[in-house]
């Protein structure tokens, strides 16, 4: 089996390269083939051929292969591309995506997707025989790469070295001697089999003076063998070493990528390429000349004095150099990549954004031990050190921040297959794509996004004939945009279609119960209404047809997100929906108010004002609203809501906030401004807790609880209709 | 059994005699690596060598390099007629004679590519 590690690092790779592929192949079935477009294909296929070849999936290899070839008939424009043979591709595309996230499970592919996928490789075959051309079938096997470095990848996998001699390689365990086995006793049952051309002991294991074992084995043969006898012959030999030995067994005239492959799994890194080749080699004179016309040819390369080196000790053969070449450069190029991007685990950057915030409380702790000693020296410092920390969690945060480009990216063929299914000609454009926001938003984001858009394209954006009966372009236009807003990111999706129509929508309302009539809505506050739960229907009048569909789960997705969603629209000329979410979903700002002897924090965006509780005379409306500026503000005192104890205090505020469309008045003893909150979530006991939305700790140390506003207006709003209810039942 | 003769006493001297082999391994190579300490060319001889497995085979090679990585040298003489049959069979023959033939230098790499 294949190691997990490089499996995995196999399956993000071909993921990245279907990704790839995916964007370079809608681009392609838009517009006129770009040949730089075309090879990016190409390589992507190829390259998943490759590895997929290294790992010995053979089915990802079969299937690839059959796109591949397409591709290079595509690539030397014996093939034009055109949409249909596009949309082939992308089909394939899917299919290698599944098989691939089929590898990653360990799983086998279903008989249905096998099928499936013979049924695209006969597909893919049949352009490779309209082409008719003899080669076609004659070398199947990639004989005419255009590409010369591809060329020679190819004819490794085709060709075979020539030589008549069996290549061993044997590197034993340490465990060998004490295991009363003398490696040399295999090398002489060798011979009994054959005879030993070339025998090569590896010494480089063994560890200088002190740290070596001397009844630990280090020691490793590379031989060559000349032999009549079967591999199951020389194989049986090492029966008794099998268990901790490597042992690999070329037969002779092996392919040369099996000897790629050898060098590739062979422990000793970054050995010097001559002796990698000493060890692998056997020779004759023809693979000795095209050595030698490699070497001509890269004249005044570096590469030169190995070359040099290979002639005279006349080992080896082109493709094995050319193996030997790339492992030395794979290293090289690792190296390269390792230093310009790590791949962090994003448990890791949890822990460092966790400490950053345990960070921020403990300045905060000192900021205010440094006021209250009132020693201006350290105050100072303090605060030197308070914005150093702020740039910690400044950058600690920017490490979680990724583009939104990628996500946005997806929906180009999210909307390439809705139009399809709806054949409607519709047209993504994409702008702030470089926008960055928290890699957790980005991931949860998905899925509303989607809905959206498949919404908009469904039921915003009208059919053609309409559209030119109405004076527009037939081909619609859809937008996703994204900017940074005041601390927070601003997504949008629009469209250019019909609109809504604010009449419908009130009317629906209405008979749904969700608004009064005669009730006097804003337009907004029309359009919102399709976000609410009651609104989700399925038939619905065709010009709002279905908009309401989901929407409300749509909009609770986000606020999970702390974020908004609103809605603008022209009749006739389309609608914007605008999701605003916060930045980060560790670190907000808040209001710090004190009820008793507690401390809660109230989100800041949320707060709108604060009033005096005695501004108001007196209660109205049985201690359930106030009269604010002639609005009707339920309101609910924290003290109760909590059942908190302790005196009274004589001057009470309201802290008034907003949430959506709603407003409500939080009323708490004392008001202590803002403060920066590093979230900490509730334990799972508190899950069934709707109005604390988690906790954080102040700087002295006492635990302050987060109130969820959302949660904590649903709260009073379920008990105002239970009390109603519960009045009506008295009746 | 394997045995180490200080010949006439001469400092940067030892013959190993018998078994060099996994049996021996542990105690030639305290032997060795003092020996090596004490003189700045040592010389192994190795006429007396009975057996010799590739426990043994080893430890020559450690010597060998644990010199030149000091700046010292070790010559092996003598070899009976089993060490020169096992240094045949190895190819390890070049690697005593010429340190510089076969032994991977990381020096050598940065040319390569």
């Amino acid at each position: 089996m294949i190691p997990d590690e490089y499996l995995q690092t196999f399956v993000i790779e071909c993921r990245e390269l279907l990704e790839q592929m995916e964007e370079a192949l809608l681009i392609v079935e838009q517009a006129a083939e770009d040949p730089e477009i075309i090879n990016a294909i190409f390589r992507a296929a190829h390259t998943i051929k490759g590895s997929a070849g290294m790992f010995g999936i053979d089915h990802v290899v079969v299937f690839t292969h059959a796109a591949e070839s397409v591709l290079d008939r595509v690539r030397s424009g014996d093939l034009s591309m055109n949409s249909v043979l596009a949309a082939l591709f992308i089909e394939a595309h899917d299919h290698l995506k599944e098989l691939i996230s089929h590898v990653a499970e360990g799983s086998h592919p279903a008989d249905e997707t096998d099928n499936h996928g013979k049924s695209l490789i006969a597909q893919l075959e049949a352009y490779l025989g309209e082409m008719g051309g003899t080669e076609a079938e004659q070398a199947p096997n990639l004989g005419e790469m255009p590409v010369v470095h591809q060329a020679k990848l190819e004819r490794e996998e085709s060709e075979a070295v020539e030589t008549d001699l069996w290549h061993l390689s044997l590197r034993f365990g340490p465990e060998v001697f004490r295991n009363g086995m003398d490696p040399f006793s295999f090398v002489r049952c060798l011979s009994s089999l054959g005879s030993i051309v070339e025998l090569v002991t590896i010494i480089d294991a063994i560890p200088s003076g002190e740290q070596m074992d001397p009844e630990t084995c280090y020691l490793g043969f590379e031989i060559s063998f000349s032999s009549e006898a079967d591999k199951l012959a020389i194989d049986n030999i090492f029966n008794f070493v099998r268990s901790d030995c490597f042992i690999r067994i070329l037969p002779p005239r092996s392919k040369a990528s099996e000897y790629q492959r050898l060098i590739q799994e062979l422990p000793e890194q970054e050995m010097r390429l001559g002796e990698i080749l000493v060890k692998c080699g056997t020779l004759t004179p023809e693979e000795l000349d095209s050595i030698l016309r490699i070497q001509s040819q890269h004249g005044d390369d570096p590469q030169r004095p190995i070359g040099e080196v290979l002639v005279e000790q006349q080992m080896v053969s082109p493709p094995v150099v050319e193996a030997a070449l790339e492992k030395q450069k794979q290293v090289k190029d690792n190296k390269k990549s390792e230093a310009q991007l790590i791949r962090v685990d994003a448990e890791k950057l949890d822990e460092l954004i966790n400490l950053v915030g345990e960070l921020i409380i403990a300045g905060a702790g000192t900021n205010m031990i440094a006021r209250r000693a009132g020693m201006a020296d350290l105050m100072e410092s303090t605060a030197t050190l308070s914005r150093l920390v702020e740039e910690v969690r400044d950058s600690a945060l920017a490490l979680r921040m990724v583009q939104i480009g990628a996500t946005f990216n997806r929906f180009q063929r999210v909307v390439r297959d809705v139009s399809k299914e709806l054949g409607k000609d519709v047209d993504l454009v994409i702008s702030g794509a470089e926008t960055e926001l928290d890699k957790t938003v980005v991931e949860k984001i998905g899925d509303p996004l989607t809905h959206l858009v498949r919404n908009s394209m469904d039921h915003g954006i009208e059919s053609a004939e309409l559209r030119i009966a109405r004076g527009k372009p037939a081909k619609g236009t859809l937008k996703l945009n994204a900017y940074h807003d005041a601390g927070s990111i601003v997504l949008e999706v629009s469209d250019d279609g019909g609109g809504l129509n604010k009449e419908k929508i009130l009317a629906k309302a209405i008979e749904r119960g969700l608004v009064s009539e005669g009730a006097n809505l804003s337009d907004k506050e029309i359009y919102n209404l399709i976000f609410e739960a009651g609104f989700s229907t399925a038939d619905t009048v065709s010009n709002l047809s279905g908009r309401g569909v989901g929407m409300d789960v749509v909009r609770s997705n986000i606020q999970a997100l702390r974020g908004t969603v609103d809605l603008d629209s022209v009749e006739g000329q389309g609608s914007t929906i605008r999701i605003r979410l916060p930045l980060t979903l560790a670190i907000i700002d808040g209001f710090m108010v004190g009820v008793g002897n507690a401390s809660y924090v109230i989100p800041l965006d949320m707060v709108v004002e604060c009033v005096e509780l005695r501004a108001w005379a007196s209660d109205e409306g049985d201690g359930q609203y106030l009269n604010l500026r002639g609005e009707v503000l339920p309101y609910r005192r924290l003290r109760d809501h909590f059942d908190m104890e302790g005196d009274m205090v004589q001057r009470e505020n309201v802290v008034v906030v907003r949430y959506g469309e709603h407003k409500a008045g939080l009323v708490v003893d004392r008001l202590m401004g803002e403060f920066q909150t590093v979230i900490k979530p509730l334990g799972r006991l508190f899950k069934g807790e709707k109005s604390i939305g988690g906790f954080t700790i102040l700087g002295s140390g006492e635990v302050a609880l987060i109130v969820d506003v959302p949660g904590l207006m649903g709260q009073i709003e379920h008990e105002r209709e239970v009390g109603e209810m519960a009045v009506g039942a008295a009746r | 059994m394997a045995n180490v003769k200080n010949k006439k006493q001469q400092p940067g001297r030892i013959a190993i005699t018998g078994e060099l082999t996994i049996y021996t391994a542990l105690e030639l190579k305290d032997k060795l690596l003092t020996g090596l300490s004490t003189a700045e060319e040592l010389e192994l001889d190795l006429s007396e060598v009975g057996e010799i497995d590739a426990a043994g085979l080893q430890l020559l090679v450690m010597i060998k390099q644990e010199a030149t990585a000091v700046g010292k040298s070790v010559r092996f003489t003598g070899h009976s007629p089993v060490v020169l049959d096992l240094l045949d069979l190895s190819g390890l023959a070049g690697f005593f004679g010429d340190p510089l033939l076969f032994v991977c230098k990381p020096t050598h790499e940065g040319k390569s590519a």
